[in-house]
C-alpha cells in the first residue's frame, strides 16, 4: 500500500512485516526513529510475540541479537556511525558465528571531528568484518531490502547489515509503497536455525580454534560470501516474483549500455546523478551510472563487464581511507585490473559528514574526469582558500590547537568578512 | 552442628564437641541423608561440566562450576542454557576440537556474557520456553571490569539471567594480570612486588556484589568453594526466582595466588574465616543472610600460604599492609555481623 | 518539478509544514519529497525545510537552491540570513508577518517577482486565534494552497488531520482555511 511517509518509519513497518523476535536497540542519530517505531508497534500489540530490550549501549545491543539469534529467535538491530565501533568486536564476533542478525545501519560520518550527518564512513569500518553490506538508494529500495536481507541472512546464516543515508533518507518523506503481510510472510518463512543452542540437543558455540583449523574456518566464511554473490541476485529475482518490483540485488545500470563514461556510486546520490545524466544526455553526452547496491560482497565480475566498454570511469563516493583514498574506488579498480583496454579510473569524494552534492558541482565533475582527467583523490567542492590558510597557519606555529575549532573560526569569520563586503564567499 | 557427648569421667560434666563434618565439609557423606546431600553426591548429576578439561591442578574455578552448573541443571530439570564470557572456564573446557560441556553452551566475547544471555534468555520467552533458563558466567576480569557495563544493564532491565561470577581476583588466563577485584597488596604481573608500595595500590577495587545489591535485584549473594553445598543451595535457590540473579564464588587460583595445588579448599575457607570474603545473601538491596565465622582466624594465616603476598612477610618488621588488611576484614565482619556477639552488621 | 523551500526557527513547526504539505502533494496523487536541512534539534534555532512535487518520480537529493517558493515563518530571519538566494524569477514569496514588505526592507525582494507572487499573511495571528499557539505552518500552507494552487485545499485538509489529533487538527484546518480565504479574497480584490 502506498504511503507518504518518513523513511524511518517505512523501515520499521518492514521489519515489523518481517517477524522479528527480538529487537534491541540503543538510540543514536540518525536511527532513533526506526527503533523508537518499532517500540511502538511492540508496545500497542501490532507487532506480537516480539520482545523489544532497551539496552545500555551499542555493544550491548549487538551482544543481545546475538544471544536471541544463537537460541533461534529473528533478532534485529540498528546503529550508526560511532555506535557500529562500539560494538565492533560484536560484528566480528556475529560473522564468524554465522548468526543471521539483521541490522540497519544508518549511515553517519564517524568522528573526530563528532559529526551527525551522513556518508559512508561508517559502513566502510567494517566492509572486511564478514557482514553482507546493501546499500539502499531510496526509502523503497530501503524497505525492499529489509525484507529480501532477513531471508539472505537466515538461508546462508550470515549476518546483514542495509546501509540507508542517514538524514537524507531516514529523515526524508517520499511515497514508499509498505508491501502486505501476506505477501511477506510467502516470501520469508519463520526462521530455520542451522545452529541452535536447545537443551534437548545441546552443543558449544564459541569455541577457541586454533593454527590447525582457523584458517579452514575463514576459508568458509569467505566461501559462503562468495554463495552470496549467486544467492542475492536469485533472492532480488523472487523478491520481484512476489511483489512485482525491481529491488536489490548486486547491481543494476541507468543508461550505461551506449555509455563512453560511466559513474560508480552507492546510496541516494545515485538519485542526484540519474538527474544529472539526463541533462547530459540531453546535451549529447554519452554518461551513464551504475548503481551498487551489493558493497559486500562486491560484485568484482557483474562490475567489470558492465564497465568494460567505458573509456571514463568516474567512481563518486562517500567516504575515503585516510592517506589513500576513496574505498569504492579501489574496488573499483581491482574489477578493473587485468582488462586489457579497460577505461580510466577517476576517483572523486564527495558528501563527507552531510555536505550536499550539488548537481551543478556533478555536471562540473563528470566533465571534468574526461577532459582534464586529475591524479589520484578529488575531493568535490573541497574549500581550497580556508585549507590553505589552516596550513600556513599550522606551519607557524608549534601549539595551533585543535584543526577543527581552528578551521570553524575561519569559517565564522570568513562569514562576518562576507556579510561586511570585504571578501567574496566561494 | 553440634553433638554433646558426656564424658567418661564424670556424668556431671559434658563437653560439647562440635563436628563440622556433617553434611559439610565431606561430600556425600555417609551419615547424611538424600536430601542433604549434594548434587555431585549423586550418580545422576548431569555433569554439565564433565571431566577432560585442560583446568590447572587444583583450579577453583572448575571446581566451583562444575557444582554451580549441576545444582542449576537440577533445579531446572536440565532446561539450562549457558553464556560463558571470554576467560580461564572458557578456554580450559573447550579446546578445539573438544568441548567439556554437555548442556547448550555459547561464548560469545569478553565482556558480552550479560548481554548475550539477556538475548537467550529473550529468544527463550518468544519461542515459549519459559521452562528453559539461562545462567551467564565470567571471571572477575569479564564480570567487573570489561564486563561490567553488560551487567549493569542486565540487573537494570531485571532480566531473567544468573550471573555467575568465579572469582579468583585477577585476569589469570592471560598471566595474572590485576582486575578491579584484586584485593589490596596481592603481587600480580601488572602489580609488582617491587617499589614504595609493592602489589595492589590500597583504596583502589570494586565489589560487585555491593554493587549488584545497590542495583536491588532479587537475589545476590557471595559463596565459597570452602562451602560447596552452601554453593549448591545458593544457585539452587537462585534458580527458583526470576529475575536478575548474581553469584560471586571466591575461587582460588593456585597458580595465580602462588599457593598450592592442593591448598584451594583450605584457602578458600582461610579467606571467609579471617573475614577476608563475607560470605552473605541480599535481596531486593538488603542483606537476609550471612555466614557467620566460626573460628576466627587472624589474615595473616590467610595471607602466609599464598605467594602474592610473600613480600608483606620479607621484612623483619610486619609490614605495616598487613595490619590495614587485618582493618579490612575486622570491617568486612563488622557491617555484615560476621561474628556473634559482636556488633551486628549495620 | 515545484519546489518549495520554508524557512522559521526550531519548534515553529517548520520541518511538520513541509511533511504536511507532501502529504496534501502525495494526496493529490502528485509524487512530493520533504526534508529537513538537518542539524542538531535546538528550540529557536534557524531551521530549513525543503518540498519537492512534481507528477515524475523524484530522485534528487540534494537541498533546493532555486525554489519556485519561498515561505518565510519568521520575519526575524530576514537580518540573519540570506533567505532569498536562488528564488526563481518566476517564483513565489509568502512571508508570515502582520507588517509590511516595506516595513521588513525588503520591498525589492517582492518586487522582482511577478505581480501577485509575493504575499504577506499574519500567520502567526490566525494560529494564535485558532490554535491557542503561535504555530503559523497551518496558515501558511493554507496561503500556498491559494496562491500557488499547486495543491488541492481539500488534500491540505486531509494531510493535516492525519498528522495531528482530532482536536488539533481541526484548529490547524481552521486556521489553513482562514488564510487560504484571505489570500484568496485579496486576490480577486486586486483582479
Amino acid at each position: 500500500m502506498p504511503k507518504q511517509i518518513e523513511g524511518s518509519r517505512a523501515t520499521a513497518e518492514a521489519i515489523a512485516l518481517c517477524r522479528p523476535e527480538v529487537i534491541c536497540a540503543y538510540p543514536i542519530t540518525p536511527q532513533t526513529h526506526i527503533v523508537e517505531r518499532l517500540g511502538e508497534l511492540v508496545k500497542d500489540g501490532y507487532l506480537a510475540n516480539c520482545e523489544f530490550i532497551n539496552v545500555e549501549s551499542e555493544f550491548a545491543a549487538l551482544s543481545v541479537a546475538i544471544g536471541a539469534s544463537a537460541a533461534g529467535a529473528r533478532a534485529y538491530t540498528a546503529t550508526a556511525s560511532q555506535g557500529l565501533l562500539f560494538m565492533a568486536e560484536a560484528v566480528y564476533n556475529a560473522s564468524g558465528l554465522g548468526l543471521p542478525i539483521v541490522m540497519t545501519l544508518g549511515n553517519r560520518a564517524i568522528g573526530a571531528p563528532i559529526n551527525i550527518w551522513n556518508d559512508h564512513s561508517d559502513a566502510m569500518s567494517m566492509r572486511d568484518a564478514g557482514w553482507i553490506q546493501l546499500f539502499a538508494e531510496t526509502n523503497q529500495e530501503a524497505v525492499d531490502l529489509h525484507i529480501q536481507s532477513f531471508k539472505l541472512a537466515e538461508e546462508l546464516s550470515m549476518p546483514v547489515m542495509v546501509c540507508v543515508d542517514g538524514f537524507i533518507l531516514t529523515h526524508a518523506v517520499e511515497r514508499v509503497d509498505i508491501p502486505d503481510q501476506a505477501a511477506v510472510d510467502e516470501f520469508l518463512p519463520p526462521y530455520d536455525p542451522i545452529q541452535v543452542l536447545d537443551p534437548k540437543d545441546p552443543i558449544s558455540i564459541g569455541a577457541m580454534v586454533g593454527p590447525e583449523a582457523f584458517t579452514e574456518v575463514r576459508y568458509l566464511a569467505h566461501h559462503k560470501q562468495m554463495r552470496a554473490l549467486e544467492l542475492i541476485p536469485i533472492n532480488a529475482g523472487v523478491f520481484k516474483d512476489t511483489f512485482g518490483r525491481d529491488s536489490g540485488g548486486l547491481l543494476r545500470g541507468y543508461r550505461h549500455e551506449d555509455a563512453e563514461t560511466l559513474v560508480v556510486a552507492m546510496g541516494s546520490v545515485c538519485g542526484t546523478i540519474k538527474d544529472t545524466i539526463d541533462e547530459m544526455r540531453e546535451a549529447g553526452i554519452r554518461i551513464g551510472l551504475v548503481v551498487i547496491v551489493s558493497y559486500r560482497p562486491f560484485p568484482t565480475a557483474a562490475l567489470r563487464d558492465m564497465l568494460a566498454a567505458a573509456k571514463d570511469v568516474v567512481v563518486v563516493e562517500k567516504s575515503f581511507a585516510v592517506g589513500l583514498g576513496g574505498q569504492l574506488a579501489n574496488d573499483v579498480d581491482t574489477a578493473l585490473r587485468n582488462l586489457p583496454d579497460g577505461p580510466n579510473l577517476h576517483s572523486a569524494v564527495a558528501g563527507l559528514g552531510g555536505r550536499p552534492i550539488w548537481r551543478r558541482s556533478l555536471h562540473r565533475l563528470f566533465r571534468q574526469a574526461v577532459a582534464e582527467p586529475w591524479e589520484g583523490t578529488h575531493f568535490l567542492d573541497l574549500n581550497e582558500p580556508v585549507i590553505q590558510r589552516e596550513i600556513q597557519r599550522i606551519g607557524k606555529t608549534r601549539r595551533s590547537g585543535p584543526t577543527a575549532e581552528s578551521l570553524l573560526r575561519q569559517l565564522g569569520r570568513r562569514g562576518e568578512l562576507v556579510a561586511a563586503g570585504e571578501e567574496t564567499s566561494t | 552442628m553440634s553433638e554433646q557427648v558426656p564424658a567418661a569421667q564424670s556424668p556431671e560434666v559434658i563437653q560439647k564437641l562440635k563436628f563440622y563434618q556433617k553434611g559439610t565439609f565431606t561430600v556425600g557423606n555417609r551419615l547424611t541423608g538424600d536430601d542433604g546431600r549434594s548434587v555431585q553426591a549423586s550418580l545422576n548429576r548431569s555433569n554439565a561440566l564433565t571431566c577432560g578439561h585442560r583446568a590447572c591442578q587444583g583450579c577453583g574455578e572448575a571446581l566451583g562450576a562444575r557444582y554451580a552448573l549441576d545444582a542449576a541443571m537440577r533445579a531446572t530439570d536440565g532446561n539450562l542454557i549457558a553464556v560463558n564470557a571470554t576467560g580461564c572456564l572458557e578456554v580450559f573446557t573447550t579446546p578445539y576440537p573438544e568441548t567439556s560441556w554437555q548442556l547448550p553452551w555459547l561464548h560469545s566475547l569478553f565482556g558480552n556474557a550479560a548481554a548475550v544471555a539477556t538475548g537467550v534468555a529473550a529468544a527463550m520467552r518468544v519461542k515459549k520456553h519459559p521452562e528453559v533458563r539461562v545462567v551467564a558466567q565470567g571471571g572477575d576480569g569479564g564480570t567487573t571490569d570489561i564486563g561490567f557495563q553488560c551487567l549493569s544493564g542486565m540487573f537494570e532491565r531485571n532480566d531473567d539471567v544468573l550471573y555467575i561470577c568465579y572469582d579468583n581476583e585477577g585476569y589469570m588466563n592471560t598471566g595474572v594480570q590485576r582486575s578491579s577485584a584484586t584485593p589490596p597488596a596481592a603481587r600480580t604481573a601488572t602489580t609488582p612486588a617491587i617499589g614504595p608500595e609493592p602489589g595492589n595500590v590500597f583504596g583502589t577495587g570494586k565489589s560487585v556484589p555491593r554493587i549488584a545489591v545497590a542495583h536491588r535485584i532479587p537475589y545476590v549473594a557471595t559463596a565459597t568453594v570452602a562451602d560447596l553445598h552452601d554453593l549448591e543451595h545458593k544457585v539452587t535457590h537462585a534458580m527458583s526466582i526470576h529475575g536478575a540473579r548474581y553469584i560471586q564464588i571466591d575461587v582460588p587460583c593456585p597458580l595465580g595466588w602462588g599457593a598450592s595445588s592442593h591448598d584451594t579448599i583450605r584457602l578458600a575457607r582461610l579467606a571467609v574465616e579471617s573475614g577476608f570474603y563475607p560470605i552473605f545473601e541480599a535481596e531486593h538491596g538488603k542483606v537476609t543472610a550471612v555466614r557467620k565465622i566460626r573460628r576466627k582466624v587472624p589474615v595473616t594465616e590467610y595471607l602466609r600460604p599464598q605467594r602474592r603476598f610473600a613480600h608483606l612477610f620479607k621484612g623483619e618488621v610486619p609490614d605495616r599492609r598487613i595490619a590495614r588488611l587485618q582493618a579490612m576484614c575486622d570491617a568486612n565482619i563488622d557491617e555484615y555481623g560476621l561474628i556473634d556477639g559482636r556488633d551486628d552488621g549495620a | 518539478m515545484f519546489e518549495v523551500r520554508i524557512h522559521g526557527r526550531g519548534g515553529q513547526g517548520v520541518v511538520t509544514g513541509a511533511e504536511i504539505l507532501s502529504v496534501a502533494a502525495f494526496h493529490d496523487g502528485r509524487n512530493a519529497q520533504a526534508f529537513p536541512s538537518f542539524g542538531s534539534e535546538r528550540m529557536g534555532a534557524p531551521v530549513v525545510a525543503f518540498c519537492r512535487i512534481c507528477d515524475k518520480i523524484i530522485r534528487s537529493r540534494e537541498p533546493i537552491a532555486e525554489p519556485d517558493c519561498l515561505i518565510v515563518q519568521d520575519a526575524t530571519l530576514f537580518k540573519v540570513l540570506d533567505l532569498f538566494s536562488g528564488l526563481r524569477p518566476q517564483g513565489y514569496l509568502i512571508v508570515n508577518t502582520n507588517r509590511s514588505f516595506a516595513d521588513l526592507h525588503i520591498a525589492e525582494a517582492g518586487l522582482r517577482l511577478p505581480l501577485g507572487h509575493a504575499i504577506t499573511v499574519p500567520a502567526t495571528e490566525i494560529a494564535q486565534r485558532h490554535i491557542g499557539r503561535p504555530l503559523p505552518n497551518a496558515a501558511l500552507l493554507g496561503a500556498f494552497a491559494a496562491l500557488t494552487r499547486l495543491v488541492n485545499f481539500e488534500s491540505v485538509s486531509r494531510a493535516i488531520s492525519e498528522a495531528f489529533s482530532d482536536r488539533v487538527a481541526t484548529a490547524n484546518i481552521a486556521a489553513a482555511q482562514e488564510a487560504y480565504t484571505l489570500v484568496r479574497l485579496r486576490e480577486t480584490a486586486a483582479a
